[in-house]
């Protein structure tokens, strides 16, 4: 069984084999071959995932941590490093999802990308994202980690500027790009603090040298504060998230992938890899994690509710989810955290892919306002849909209830009020996805798909009102086969860590020996674990009844809660910009001012100054002998004068 | 050996072929100048093949007497140090001379870049303080001239400049070379008077502090205007937007390490002291010039300038590196050297490209390149992300490793020297958008993309920046014996010892197991 993990390699590599096939030939193989291609190797990267998972399983439980070295990356002084990948169970349940998600998005996109004329370097990018993904999860050092986290970041950067025709979409892979990089500051640093500390970065050398010679606690504690900087930039957390709403203007396939399914959850698998480091730090290092958690999941929550375009509603949706799953971490709740990275990938790309079928079927068109009865033109999209709803919103027995229950409990452990607002958290996520759900696929139509002469015929009334002319069509099969698959696994993926039983703990069982001993448990037995259940339960149920109370029944008016102040995202992004463009750009300008007129003014300034010296001086060399001659007199005195009050008679 | 005066001369050679062609046949100048130059760099690429990896000292050395009476010899051997530089400049010619054309007086032209080329390999190959000095000198009159004769519009007072500068600083660096050479004779076994760098660094410990710290000075002084570091900087911008673009790759890729190689080869190896002494004020500056560099970019309009300011930033990076005074931060240090001649150099050609088809390096009169060019976007998308230092591309290799030095070292400065790296994304991209993104007007439609002749240039270059990215090994495992002889040299005459890192844990996931296994018990409980 020990060969088959020994493939582990041949996960990143046929992704990269497609970008290197793709990049070559990518235009003469055209459109839908090339898509083909890079699904294709997507697929033959799960099967090798597969095959790892199989081989992995193969092992004793703690013995479920391979390291396969292929060569040496940089070997410099005492920093040595490998490009070596490390198969345990935790990079293996990333890399199933990872490399699962990206195979059906892969294939949604051949229909989605139809007719592009990027279609061939969309999917290069796509392969050499799922490549960069892959190295994250699978490298065994931070370094490794880093070159896919980089790898991930600027492939984004890339995607989300796809259509760079557009000004708007180019801005937002800068800004993308760019505050990731604040971010991957806080990566670096922990790096060289780490190096220095450990003089290693491989994961099992650092752990080990934890375990053997320990750790000072502030060491430890400064080496999580700036790998969770670099986290919060990678999945989007407060006050670094302001580039994911943004980075929806890339194609919606990136959206699931990138921005909702792998990519944005990087940050909690680096925290998760780490936990020996943060079991180390201070007590109030996990806390941090945990109320940034809750505080971009709560934020992030109230402005979905007054987000009109729908992939925005969806983007804050995905800033608040990874808010839980940060809760789950600094609570020790490792497991949770994983479980619901995987339960959110299912039914957030199933989201984001709906969205996507739903945006192609209406020409373009993303403002829910405008959307309405769309449930009987799209069947299956809007079914798969309401299946995504039920499970982001926490409605047993879907999915994202039993993952986010899970994350609940731990929080209640940890501390009450923290508990009672994540609840709240989780009402306001029911509340907007029925808005969302109400909105787009029931009620009135707010557009229409009659053409000009038939409503001339109506007698030009219903032309008056104007409404957008739309004509909704399902989209095709490579597009909602997808679709379907990923509605089922966002139904039934609670069952991979079911509370009911010790036995049904599979996730739980199975990342045991990654974590060390360092994941949290839940102190308190059977009869709380169902009250808080309950409570949850009935809190969705609540969020759901007040979403289809305002949006449906009209009982509240919808303006006096889409607050002016929630639509605008508390308006952060705005103060942000402001700043950059104000004070920041000033600055940078007096900078370059300085530059221009001080430093290199005082360069010209010698040089003027010599030259006018010069000037005047050659007014000395008159050429006439009798006035170098009376120079030399006055000087043969002034010499002889000199010497004679030295000598001090 | 012959190969080290082979690889010296033979552009010489060429550039005295070219002189001997009538003016007539003027289709000839090319040939002979791109001949030599390919010769020589293939010659650079053998050196690299026939060094043995595992020596730290010179190896291929020749000595012979010169002007014996003032001991001053012809010395020249090549190092891990040095062998890098040597192979970056055999490469970077041929390139920049097959890429651009001189629009006039091709055979003065073709004649000064060889000269040059003969300039910028002996100043790494000589071993002997006085040739290194003729050389170093020498290399300014060629790149003078091409400033000033093939340059663009402002190209007087930018060669000017560049020349009365980089003088300024060389002029002192000859009176501390004969205060050293003078002042050393007392502490020699001969008692002579002598140049020669091997005998000098022994001599050279022995000086009083304060003299040390004086002629280092001098010698710091000139280097740090050629490297250039805040605030002997501001000849660079204006040399090589000036520049044409063969001279700007050529400044980029080879001049500044000119700087950077003469304060490890002269600095750190003659005065160890007096270097641990200065390091603070050395790396402070390079850091200075990391964050004000960028900043300073980021606001040009002018593209070429925008890269030429990059420099700034590179070459403290660099500077940091070489101050840090250890094995990761001196190898990050020497590799970033390469990576910035390649990265830079490949930067300077695909900005000349435009400049080409646009005739203008104004960034507000391009727009949507990317519509009209793919293949000139893809490469400059490549070049951009291996500049701003992304993982798998040359950049981050050296950049890491200075920095990982820097923080061994003195870890706030390294601290602050990495916000560089968010910096240097926001130039690059910001300028990157602004020229390739958006929808193009009329006047960039119809720019024509790549041709064949400058894709086959770009692929060497392009090829070894994902190469060295993903595969460093070769080169810093080429380095290392002669960045170890350097610390060690230190270390010994100076009686201090470089900051490094405690040795690798000598455990993994096994031996971890195996530990907590031991401890067991208190883990599992808690259902």
């Amino acid at each position: 069984m020990g060969a088959l993990v020994d493939l582990v390699w041949l996960i990143p590599a046929f992704p990269l084999a497609g970008v290197l096939i793709l990049m070559a030939l990518g235009r003469r193989l055209g459109e839908p071959r090339a898509g083909w291609l890079a699904t294709a190797m997507m697929g033959g990267s799960f099967t090798a995932t597969l095959l790892v998972f199989i081989g992995l399983v193969g092992h004793d439980g703690d013995e479920r941590a391979i390291v396969v070295t292929l060569f040496e990356w940089v070997p410099a002084g005492s920093l040595a490093v490998d490009i070596g990948f490390l198969a345990d169970p935790l990079s293996i349940t990333m890399s199933l999802f990872v490399t699962g998600v990206g195979a059906l998005i892969h294939l949604y996109s051949i229909g989605y990308m139809h007719g592009d004329e990027g279609f061939s370097r969309f999917f290069v990018y796509l392969n050499l994202f799922a490549f960069s993904m892959l190295m994250l999860v699978l490298g065994d050092n931070l370094l490794l980690a880093f070159l896919g986290w980089e790898g991930v970041g600027a492939c984004s950067y890339l995607l989300i500027s796809f259509w760079f025709g557009d000004e708007a979409n180019a801005s937002a892979g800068k800004k993308a790009f760019v505050t990731n990089r604040v971010g991957d500051w806080g990566f670096l640093v922990a790096m060289f603090l780490a190096f220095l500390t450990f003089g290693s970065l491989q994961y099992g050398e650092i752990f080990f040298e934890i375990e053997s010679h320990g750790v000072a606690a502030g060491t430890a504690s400064a080496i999580v504060v700036l790998l969770l900087v670099g986290a919060a930039g990678k999945s989007a957390q407060f006050p670094l998230h302001i580039w994911l709403p943004d980075a929806m203007a890339g194609p919606t396939p990136v959206s699931a992938l990138i921005h909702a399914a792998t990519m944005v959850t990087a940050g909690v698998y680096l925290l998760t890899r780490m936990n020996p480091v943060i079991a180390e730090a201070h007590g109030w290092v996990p806390d941090l994690i945990m109320w940034v958690g809750l505080g971009t999941a709560l934020m992030a929550a109230t402005i979905a509710v007054a987000q009109n375009d729908i992939k925005k509603v969806l983007a804050y949706s995905t800033v608040s989810q990874l808010g839980f799953m940060f809760v789950a971490v600094g609570s020790g709740a490792y497991v949770a955290a994983i479980f619901h990275m995987v339960t959110h990938a299912f039914f957030k790309a199933l989201l984001f892919l709906g969205a996507g079928s739903v945006i192609h079927g209406m020409d373009g068109d993303q403002d829910i306002r405008r959307y309405g009865g769309l449930a009987r033109l799209l069947p299956l999209t809007s079914m798969t849909f309401v299946a995504g709803w039920l499970a982001i919103a926490g409605v047993p027995p879907f999915s994202g209830f039993w993952s986010k229950d899970e994350i609940l409990a731990y929080a209640y452990a940890e501390n009450k009020v923290l508990w009672v607002l994540l609840l709240a958290t989780a009402i306001l996520t029911a509340f907007y996805m029925t808005r969302l759900v109400l909105m787009a696929f029931f009620g009135p139509r707010r557009w229409t798909d009659e053409t000009d002469e038939q409503a001339e015929a109506d007698g030009g009334e219903r032309a008056a009102n104007s409404l957008p002319r739309r004509h909704p069509h399902e989209s095709p099969w490579t597009m909602t086969a997808p679709l379907v698959l990923l509605a089922g696994l966002a139904v039934v993926a609670g069952v991979l860590n079911l509370p009911f039983s010790k036995d049904l703990h599979f996730l739980e069982t199975w990342l045991e020996p990654a974590l060390f001993g360092n994941a949290a448990h839940v102190p308190f037995g059977g009869g709380t674990k169902w009250i808080l259940a309950a409570v949850a339960i009935i809190g969705s149920l609540l969020g759901v009844s007040a979403g289809a109370a305002v949006y449906a029944r009209r009982r509240i008016d919808p303006a006096r809660i889409e607050h002016p102040f929630l639509a605008r995202a508390w308006r952060i992004d705005e103060i942000v910009t402001a700043f950059m463009g104000g004070p920041g750009r000033r600055a940078f300008e007096r900078t370059t001012r300085f530059d221009e007129q001080v430093v290199d003014g005082a360069v010209n300034t010698t040089g003027t100054l010599i030259r006018r010296a010069g000037t005047r001086l050659r007014a000395a060399q008159t050429g006439f002998v009798r006035s170098y001659a009376l120079g030399i007199a006055i000087g043969a005195v002034g010499l002889l004068a000199w010497f004679v009050s030295r000598a001090g008679f | 050996m012959m190969v080290l005066p082979a690889i010296i001369f033979l552009p010489l050679v060429g550039a005295a072929a070219i002189a001997l062609i009538a003016p007539s046949r003027s289709t000839a100048f090319k040939p002979v100048a791109v001949a030599t130059s390919a010769a020589t760099g293939a010659l650079t690429l053998w050196l690299m093949a026939a060094f043995d990896k595992h020596d730290g000292g010179f190896q291929f050395t020749q000595l012979a007497d010169w002007v014996g009476s003032a001991g001053i010899s012809w010395h020249v051997g090549v190092d891990g140090i040095s062998l890098f530089l040597v192979v970056l400049t055999g490469l970077l010619f041929p390139i920049a001379i097959v890429a651009c054309d001189p629009p006039h007086d091709a055979k003065a032209y073709y004649i000064w870049m060889l000269v040059l080329e003969t300039g910028c390999l002996g100043v790494f190959l000589a071993l002997d303080l006085v040739l290194f000095f003729l050389f170093f000198e020498i290399v300014l009159i060629p790149m003078y001239f091409l400033i000033g004769k093939w340059g663009h519009a402002n190209r007087k007072y930018a060669a000017t400049k560049f020349f009365l500068f980089t003088m300024l600083g060389s002029a002192l660096m000859l009176v501390g070379m004969l205060s050293l050479a003078l002042l050393a004779r007392d502490y020699g076994e001969t008692g002579e008077v002598t140049f020669n760098l091997l005998e000098l660094k022994d001599t050279a410990g022995e000086l009083p502090t304060i003299t040390a710290r004086w002629i280092f000075l001098s010698f710091a002084l000139a280097f740090a205007v050629k490297v250039p570091l805040f605030p002997v900087h501001t000849w660079l911008p204006d040399a090589h937007t000036e520049a044409p673009t063969a001279g700007s790759v050529i400044l980029a890729g080879v001049l500044l390490k000119l700087g950077t190689y003469g304060l490890v080869r002269f600095g750190l190896y003659l005065f160890p002291e007096a270097s641990r002494y200065f390091a603070p004020l050395l790396f402070t500056l390079g850091v200075i010039g990391i964050l004000y560099g960028a900043v300073v970019a980021t606001m040009q309009r002018d593209l070429k300038r925008l890269v030429a300011y990059s420099s700034v930033a590179h070459l403290g990076f660099i500077v940091l590196g070489i101050f840090s005074i250890n094995i990761e931060g001196i190898e990050g240090g020497l590799l970033q050297m390469v990576n910035h001649g390649l990265s830079t150099g490949a930067l300077f050609l695909l900005v000349g490209f435009i400049y080409e088809r646009r005739h203008t390096r104004q960034i507000s009169e391009m727009v949507g390149l990317q519509k009209a060019a793919p293949v000139l976007a893809a490469v400059f998308t490549v070049v951009m992300l291996s500049s701003v230092g992304l993982p798998g591309l040359n950049g981050f290799v050296g950049e890491f490793l200075i920095l990982a030095g820097a923080f061994v070292a003195h870890r706030w400065w390294a601290v602050v020297a990495a916000a560089g790296v968010i910096l240097a994304a926001l130039y690059l991209l910001w300028a990157y958008q602004r020229v390739f993104h958006g929808t193009p007007d009329e006047a960039n439609r119809s720019m024509p993309d790549l041709s064949w002749q400058e894709k086959l240039m770009m692929a060497p270059l392009v090829g070894l920046i994902v190469f060295l990215g993903v595969y460093p090994k070769p080169v810093i495992e080429r380095m290392e014996p002669a960045v170890v002889a350097l610390i060690e040299h230190m270390e010994q005459v100076e009686g201090f010892e470089s900051p490094t890192v405690g040795d690798r844990p000598e455990g993994s996931f096994e031996e971890l197991r195996a530990l907590l296994g031991h401890h067991g018990g208190d883990e599992g409980e808690g259902h």
